[in-house]
């Protein structure tokens, strides 16, 4: 199989969804309710590099109040742009702003199981399937830990699935599951071991570290102390917010992409005030909780917009962004999932969002489905063929070939035709099929991406890792759970 | 050296180049090849290809229709040799095909001709807004198997039911079978107006119309 990665690039496409005044404003407002309102870092050391660069620092809060030019200031030191890298380097990702890379979605509870479509609790077999999978699709650029490992303790966990996905693919991984102090180290040591020495992973980061913010203008103790660690490491470090209106933000969009930018730029002033100059991402996956329930969504027109405009608010930063798209609200994969997923990734895509997120998952990222991933990369497909817009000029106007069909008659015969009949977009899972031919089988594309993981699970064989890494992962993770 | 000219008749047929492959037809008429080799040791073997590659997904649309293309300007070349020698081609079976009365529309039932054509049988593509009675009657000239009758109106559609009529009329209803296509042409409507055949696109027709001739 193909080690290929599609990605979008050279758009032709664009939406203007906040003009210069408009992202001027959200920063502004951003700065003030940093200074004047705070962000909690409920850790010592957080706190620590806070006050040493003049910041205003409530110990008993854990509050931080600090000026817009310490941030301003801090943020210039961030690079914007770096390579993700990958096990096999052809098929490392710039992070360059001319591309958009699909990753898969983290961190489900629950996956559909592919034999019999029954609901169960997630293992760490699902995630070694789930990245074997992603291997063979060149849709799939990186990995998320797609589901959790329940049947393994939760303080090695996050390592154990590091581990397997490795193990069972040669891409780039970011993990949304290391958000402990031991962790994290272990977790740089293994990506040491993998890419062979401190200078080389430095070099070509092999792993990226995504943390969720705790909103509303909070951050998570372990996961600022795990970020700081991976960012001394040189590993691309990226603060994720989910802040969602009426609950954790205010009812309005514009408030809610200002609370979560003032967690998300302070934490990149954070990490760039302790390291600066360390490789750093904007991540987000805003939305607006249902006004009936309070629930999340998982999906919905606030989400969509939430897509396109905080890739304007990364550019402002110049921030690489990875951005919550498809992980549909939907029980199961059907019509609102489609609708979802489309919506969602041709908006974070129009804007060429650095990595798209959300492959796979169901139910507002609970439950992984095997068929849904396949679904979501013909989704990204479709946005991918739509991203290259039409081409105008002599050939793809083609007067001869008009001229020589004239009036009546078709193009089938046309040489022209052949010559650009196979840059008409093909589905795997749309049916065009007669009705008679459905009639008599009445399937859909689910049954074919279904079918198509079994083949893919029965057949793909990722290139493997040498056995002496595997023993060292082995080894790292054994004294971790042996101090735990 | 006639093996490698049938190599290059087949892959004329491959490649959709009517011109070439009229030109090797020219070629193997100098030679005193036999124009039946050259039909079926040469150019079919590029339909058949074309054809298998159709089949499994690989080649297009485009490329099925340029290949007929070819394979017609093969023939029309070896024609007169054929008539000359007094041998003729074994075809699948005769079939006439047009667009009813009243009705215009061209692309599908061009469609179907062609890829009945190409899979080996006569066509006689009448064109569109044709009368029954020259319809039937063109059907009694060639002595034709299959009629077939295209409709995309739902106003125009109940012609295929008059054409059947005019055959049973002129005594020509067992011998002629009747395949009837177009958007609002159902599986039912074939039924209720007594019709041999049917299909929704045109390579299923192809299929159709083999089984009729009982060589599906």
């Amino acid at each position: 199989m193909s080690s290929k990665i599609k990605s979008i690039t050279d758009p032709k496409l664009s939406l203007d969804i906040l003009t210069k005044e408009e992202l001027d404003k959200i920063h502004e407002a951003t700065l003030q309710i940093i200074e004047n309102t705070g962000v909690r870092f409920p850790s010592e050391r957080a706190l620590a590099i806070w006050e040493a660069h003049g910041a205003e620092v409530d110990h008993d809060s854990q509050v931080v109040k600090v000026t817009g030019e310490v941030i301003e200031e801090a943020l210039k030191q961030a690079p914007p742009a770096y390579p993700l890298a990958a096990r096999n380097p052809e098929q490392d990702l710039p992070l360059d702003g001319n591309h958009v890379f699909l990753g898969t979605d983290g961190c489900g509870v629950q996956v559909q199981d592919l034999e019999n479509g029954d609901i169960r609790t997630s293992k760490l077999q699902d995630v070694a399937d789930i990245a074997r999978v992603a291997d063979s699709l060149e849709e799939i650029a990186f990995h998320w830990v797609a589901v959790s490992a329940q049947d393994y303790p939760p303080e090695s966990r996050g390592l154990h699935e590091l581990k397997v996905i490795w193990e069972n693919s040669t891409k780039h991984i970011q993990t949304e599951s290391i958000y402990t102090v031991a962790e994290a180290k272990a977790a740089v040591e293994m990506a040491t071991v993998l890419a062979g020495s401190r200078e080389a992973l430095r070099e070509r980061p092999l792993l990226s570290i995504m943390q969720c913010t705790a909103p509303p203008l909070g951050h998570d103790g372990g996961s600022l102390d795990a970020a700081l660690i991976s960012a001394e490491a040189g590993l691309p470090v990226g603060f994720m917010t989910m802040t969602s209106c009426l609950t954790t933000a205010p009812a309005t969009l514009a408030g809610n992409l200002a609370v979560g930018n003032a967690e998300v730029i302070s934490a990149a002033a954070l990490i760039q005030l302790a390291y600066p100059g360390a490789p750093f991402f904007y991540a987000a996956a805003q939305t607006a909780s249902d006004p009936r329930t309070g629930a999340y969504t998982g999906g919905g027109p606030e989400d969509f917009l939430f897509g396109a405009a905080t890739n304007k608010l990364a550019d402002y930063y110049k921030l690489p962004l990875s951005m919550g798209s498809f992980a549909t609200g939907a029980k199961w994969p059907n019509w609102q999932a489609g609708i979802e997923n489309s919506l969602s990734t041709f908006m974070a895509s129009v804007v060429m969002s650095d990595m798209l997120l959300g492959a796979g998952l169901l139910h507002g990222s609970r439950i992984f489905s095997f068929e849904q991933l396949l679904m979501d990369c013909e989704i990204f497909d479709i946005v991918h063929k739509m991203m290259q817009g039409i081409e105008v000029n002599e050939e793809t106007l083609a007067l001869d070939a008009v001229h020589a069909v004239g009036p009546g008659g078709n193009y089938l015969a046309q040489k022209h035709s052949r010559r650009h009949m196979r840059d008409i977009w093909l589905p795997k899972y749309f049916d065009r099929r007669t009705y008679e031919e459905w009639d008599q089988k009445k399937d859909d594309g689910r049954d074919w991406a279904r079918e198509k993981a079994r083949q893919v699970l029965q057949n793909h064989e990722p290139e493997p890792l040498d056995p002496k890494i595997v023993k060292e992962f082995e080894r790292i993770i054994r004294s971790v759970e042996e101090e735990a | 050296m006639s093996n490698e000219l049938f190599e290059k008749m087949a892959q004329s047929i491959i490649d959709g180049e009517d011109e070439i492959a009229a030109e090797l037809a020219q070629e193997a008429i100098a030679a005193g090849i036999d124009p039946l080799d050259a039909i079926n040791q040469g150019y079919i073997k590029g339909v058949n290809v074309v054809g298998e590659e159709f089949s499994c997904g690989n080649a297009f649309l485009p490329e099925l229709v340029m290949a007929g293309e070819a394979m017609k300007a093969a023939v029309e070349v070896l024609e007169p040799e054929l008539a000359r020698l007094g041998s003729k081609r074994e075809m699948l079976g005769t079939v006439v095909i047009a667009t009813v009365e009243g009705d215009i529309h061209d692309i599908g039932k061009t469609l179907v001709g062609t890829m009945m054509s190409a899979a080996g049988f006569e066509v006689y593509d009448m064109g569109v807004d044709v009368p029954i009675v020259d319809l039937v009657s063109k059907a009694r000239e060639v002595d034709a198997d299959i009629v077939g009758v295209s409709a995309l109106l739902t106003t125009t559609m109940t012609k295929q039911r008059d054409v059947i009529e005019a055959l049973d009329d002129m005594g020509l209803g067992d011998r002629v079978k009747v395949m009837v296509g177009g958007a609002p042409v159902t599986r039912s409507w074939m039924e209720e107006i007594g019709a041999d055949g049917y299909s929704e696109d045109a390579i299923g027709a192809v299929n159709v119309a083999k089984e009729l001739m009982g060589k599906g």
